[in-house]
């Protein structure tokens, strides 16, 4: 098998296991399922450091057998998603780097490479945020968005290696595409955790936190990592249309064209401005800030994928 | 904004007053606000007042730039005029009442629309509206003190308690040596020492602001006084840079036709190669001009290799290789048996395998004038579908025509269009059965005319490359601005103000100190461990387990993840606090 065979064989496989991933965490979720955080509190240490934390426990016995276990069946769920994220990542890695080998260059030469490329980095992320502060509670929707996005790839975008037209031939372009592969990642974190803070802040405003739900941190900590992950992402991404410009004045002539890709980056970072800039407004901060946020990823997608495939313009990305 | 509020704010309540302070301070006089002007109507000054207010205020910006986001949209999806005229006209040719309808609200053109101009200028005014009160509480709060020490430190979102034996002045002494250490900005006061820090935050969002008004200057800038032109050039030929030797251009309102740089430049040969493995074939891999270029008349000429990242930069004009293709080399001879034509003609590619169209005129044939129009195939191949290139690169070209003539005409200084005929006035030739008659040349071959009209020899064929000639003024000041923007972002999103205080006083024959500590933005971590760790410095801190449940009652900082507890329920870690 040559470098490009591998890849291609470990990229499908990594989204089989993505998909096993997505499938234990979903079986994380289900089984917390009318369980009440407050019945499993056993460790009488934990009272003391819990204080203050959403439904803690006052009366260590009030644990029944029945419960520990399903709670014990909650975290093994989740225990063997990170698991299979781990094995899925890995392979994923091993993917992409490999098909730089196969094609002798960064792989992000076209949709299929950035895309997977990308999803690395948002996985990367995610398993970050599991290792250094035990933070497991993204795993769902990151394995959801892994297993659809490298399957997109895979069915869809996918091209065989090759090597890059000569309007990519520039350092402009290699930090264009990285910073916008990494802005991009850092900018799905921040979505999925925006869903996450929405449906949980919904509870927590209706007094029904239970499940799942109730593990998760507060809506305001989720909120405060969705703001931490827009906030790494929004200079990065203005680095990126910049870089953009700079490698269009010199292919081009021109920096700034109104090409269709152009004009939906800029609307883009437009609507993540509008984002930070209702972070700081009354009445806009929380629900409102969070709905922008998706507007924006939305966007996003919309000029990666819908832009390439519906408008034709000068990126030679565009039309896969 | 200012960051002078003395009391201790809620972290919520930070953003609000950020956004009063937005406006300038001024609050507008709202319904059901008692404002001065009481019931009666405003006069014209404070209704100005208030529009002025409202316009700059931080959800006017909000709702501008939201819809200057989605004013965008139509540009992205329908084709634009200026990139791409063809597509429009077919467009609506499509879609006619759609079309006619987007046409005249401007949907075709976006960006040079008057509802688009109005938002964005709309606001940059709201920007600028935003800027000037800013920057003047700013550099007011910079002059001042850090804020007066709260009197109940123990109600801040982090506090910590010490005891010490020095006096009350060496503490305060060594926190404020401390502080400094930590780049706080540092006023002992007498029973205590106020630190704050992080005013960069304010300076990099209002430098980033400013720089999005200086962008604007230098886009427009470029706009008004720059030009692109555009120029075909086939290999072995020269151009001179002038207004007339330009095919077609586009100048802003100030450009100066005399001012463009008196340089000359000819191409000596130009590659291109192409895929031809079974990936991506045909797509190009390869595009190098070779020029020779003379700076002014008399400067000693210089070679050059334009590539396509590569652009040629003379005298503050640019060069850059936007397009080639071919151009078949022909021969006429008229009627009279004289060659009338001898030269290449550029032809237009139409498909990304460079079938190519154009029109041969020979004007100058007698008695008839004769003149061709056809197609230049790089790699031709004839089946069901008719004669079509199969590939960009010239391995088998031909050059396929069809036949005019038509009486001697006065030369009338119209410009025409250089890739095709206008066959008003001529015939077509045709055959003995009444079809046009069809031309098909290898390189070396001639055809006669029927009826003894002349011929038509390929001699062979060039390459073309598109040149496109453009200055930009202003380019610099737009980069910088960039970078100024890039780099005012990074300051005011990550550099994070804070305030503590250090309070001593003797008790019980010992010095108890008291340190408090506030965010003034979201998403800074640390807060405690920088407390609890200069309260450690400055004297025995207090039974870890209270200030737990201290820190339980005031409820601020405490909202760790649970799933994090839920860890440790198997591992039985220790709660470590905070974490990144
Ligand atoms: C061209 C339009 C504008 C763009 C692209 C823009 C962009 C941004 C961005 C990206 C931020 C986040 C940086 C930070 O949090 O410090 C920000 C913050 C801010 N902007 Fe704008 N802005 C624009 C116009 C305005 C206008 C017109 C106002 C005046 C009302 C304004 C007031 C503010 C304020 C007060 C903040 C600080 C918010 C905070 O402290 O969190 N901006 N702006």
């Amino acid at each position: 098998m040559d470098f490009a065979e591998v890849s291609n064989t470990a990229m499908v496989m990594a989204a089989v296991v993505y998909l096993f991933a997505a499938i234990a965490h979903a079986g994380e979720w289900s089984a917390a399922q009318g369980l009440d955080q407050r019945e499993r509190r056993t460790s009488p240490a934990r009272e003391l450091v819990g204080a203050g934390g959403p439904g803690v426990v006052e009366h260590p016995d009030a644990a029944d057998p029945k419960v520990e276990r399903a709670w014990l069946r909650v975290e093994k769920l989740g225990r063997s998603g990170v698991a299979l994220t781990v094995v899925a990542f890995a392979v994923h890695a091993v993917a992409v780097v490999t098909r730089g080998l196969a094609a002798d260059r960064f792989p992000w030469g076209n949709m299929y490479e950035f895309v997977s490329t990308s999803l690395l980095f948002v996985v990367a992320v995610h398993l970050v945020l599991v290792l250094r502060a035990g933070q497991r509670w993204l795993g769902l929707l990151t394995t959801m968005l892994a297993t659809v996005g490298l399957g997109l790839a895979v069915t869809v975008f996918y091209v065989d290696v090759a090597p890059l037209v000569p309007s990519l031939h520039s350092t402009w372009f290699l930090f264009h595409i990285v910073a916008a592969a990494v802005s991009g990642a850092a900018f799905n974190v921040g979505a999925l955790a925006s869903i996450l803070y929405l449906v949980k802040a919904r509870a927590e405003r209706r007094g029904e936190v239970r499940g799942y739900l109730a593990r998760l941190p507060s809506a305001k900590a989720i909120d405060l990592l969705a703001y931490r992950a827009h906030a790494f992402a929004f200079p990065l991404w203005t680095f990126t249309i910049a870089a953009g410009a700079i490698w269009a004045q010199y292919a081009w002539g021109r920096f700034w064209g109104w090409d269709p890709k152009e004009t939906m980056s800029l609307v883009t970072w437009v609507l993540y401005a509008v984002y930070l800039h209702a972070r700081a407004t009354a009445g806009w901060r929380g629900t409102g800030a969070a709905v922008i946020a998706l507007v924006g990823v939305v966007a996003y997608w919309f000029n990666f994928i819908g832009i390439n495939l519906l408008v034709s313009g000068l990126h030679s990305y565009a039309g896969i | 904004m200012s960051r002078d509020t003395a009391a201790p704010v809620d972290r919520t309540d930070t953003t609000d007053a950020v956004e009063a302070d937005a406006v300038g301070g001024i609050s507008a006089p709202q319904q059901g606000d008692p404002a001065p002007t009481g019931a009666r109507a405003l006069r014209p000054v404070e209704w100005l007042r208030w529009l002025w207010t409202n316009l700059t205020s931080m959800r006017t910006a909000l709702a501008l730039l939201l819809l200057l986001a989605i004013a965008a949209v139509p540009g992205a999806l329908l084709p634009q005029r200026p990139t791409q005229p063809f597509e429009v006209s077919s467009w609506i040719e499509q879609n006619p009442t759609l079309g006619r309808f987007y046409d005249s609200i401007g949907f075709f053109d976006v960006y040079s629309a008057p509802w688009f101009a109005a938002i964005y200028l709309l606001l940059f005014i709201s920007l600028i509206g935003c800027i000037v009160p800013r920057t003047r509480v700013y550099l007011r709060a910079l002059r001042a003190r850090p804020p007066r020490t709260p009197r109940n430190l123990g109600r801040l979102p982090a506090a910590a308690t010490a005891t010490a034996d020095e006096a009350v002045a060496d503490v305060l002494e060594r926190a404020r040596v401390e502080l400094r250490r930590q780049r706080f900005r540092v006023d002992v006061r007498e029973d205590s020492v106020a630190a704050e820090r992080g005013y960069l935050r304010e300076a990099g969002n209002l430098v980033f602001h400013l720089s999005l008004v200086v962008l604007l200057v230098g886009l427009a800038w470029g706009a008004l006084a720059g030009y692109r032109a555009n120029v075909v050039v086939p290999v072995g030929q020269g151009f001179a840079n002038t207004i007339t030797s330009y095919d077609d251009i586009t100048s802003g309102g100030r450009f100066d036709p005399e001012s463009l740089a008196p340089f000359a430049l000819t191409v000596d040969r130009f590659t291109a190669e192409f895929e031809t493995g079974p990936v991506q074939q045909g797509a190009a891999r390869v595009f190098e001009a070779d020029l020779t270029v003379t700076e002014e008349p008399g400067a000693a000429p210089y070679p050059f290799r334009l590539e396509v990242n590569k652009p040629l930069a003379v005298g503050g004009t640019d060069v850059h290789l936007i397009q080639h293709g071919y151009a078949p080399r022909v021969t006429v001879t008229d009627g009279d048996g004289n060659t009338s034509f001898s030269g290449v003609v550029p032809f237009l590619p139409q498909d990304g395998n460079f079938t190519s169209a154009g029109a041969i005129k020979a004007w100058d044939s007698r008695p008839e004038q004769l003149a061709f129009q056809g197609f230049f195939l790089p790699t031709a191949v004839v089946d069901e579908q008719g004669p079509r290139s199969v590939f960009p690169d010239a391995f088998e070209p031909q050059l396929f025509l069809n036949a005019w003539y038509g009486p001697p005409r006065e030369e009338n200084g119209v410009p025409e269009n250089v890739y095709s005929l206008d066959v008003t006035g001529l015939t077509q030739i045709t055959s003995a059965d009444g079809d046009p008659f069809r031309i098909r040349l290898e390189p070396g071959q001639t055809v006669e005319l029927p009826d003894g009209r002349g011929s038509i020899t390929m001699d062979g064929w060039e390459r073309w490359v598109k040149l496109q000639i453009s200055r930009t003024p202003g380019l610099g000041l737009t980069l910088g601005a960039v970078v100024a923007a890039v780099t005012g972002l990074c300051l005011s999103l990550f550099v994070r103000p804070r305030r503590i205080w250090v309070r001593a006083r003797r008790e019980d024959g010992r010095t108890l100190v008291e340190v408090g500590g506030l965010d003034r933005a979201d998403a800074r971590t640390g807060l405690d461990e920088q407390v609890d760790e200069l309260a450690g410095t400055l004297g025995t801190r207090e039974d870890e387990a209270s200030r737990q449940a201290q820190g339980a009652g005031r409820g601020t900082t405490g909202d760790e993840s649970s799933p994090r507890r839920a860890e440790e329920h198997d591992g039985g870690r220790d709660d470590g606090g905070e974490r990144d």
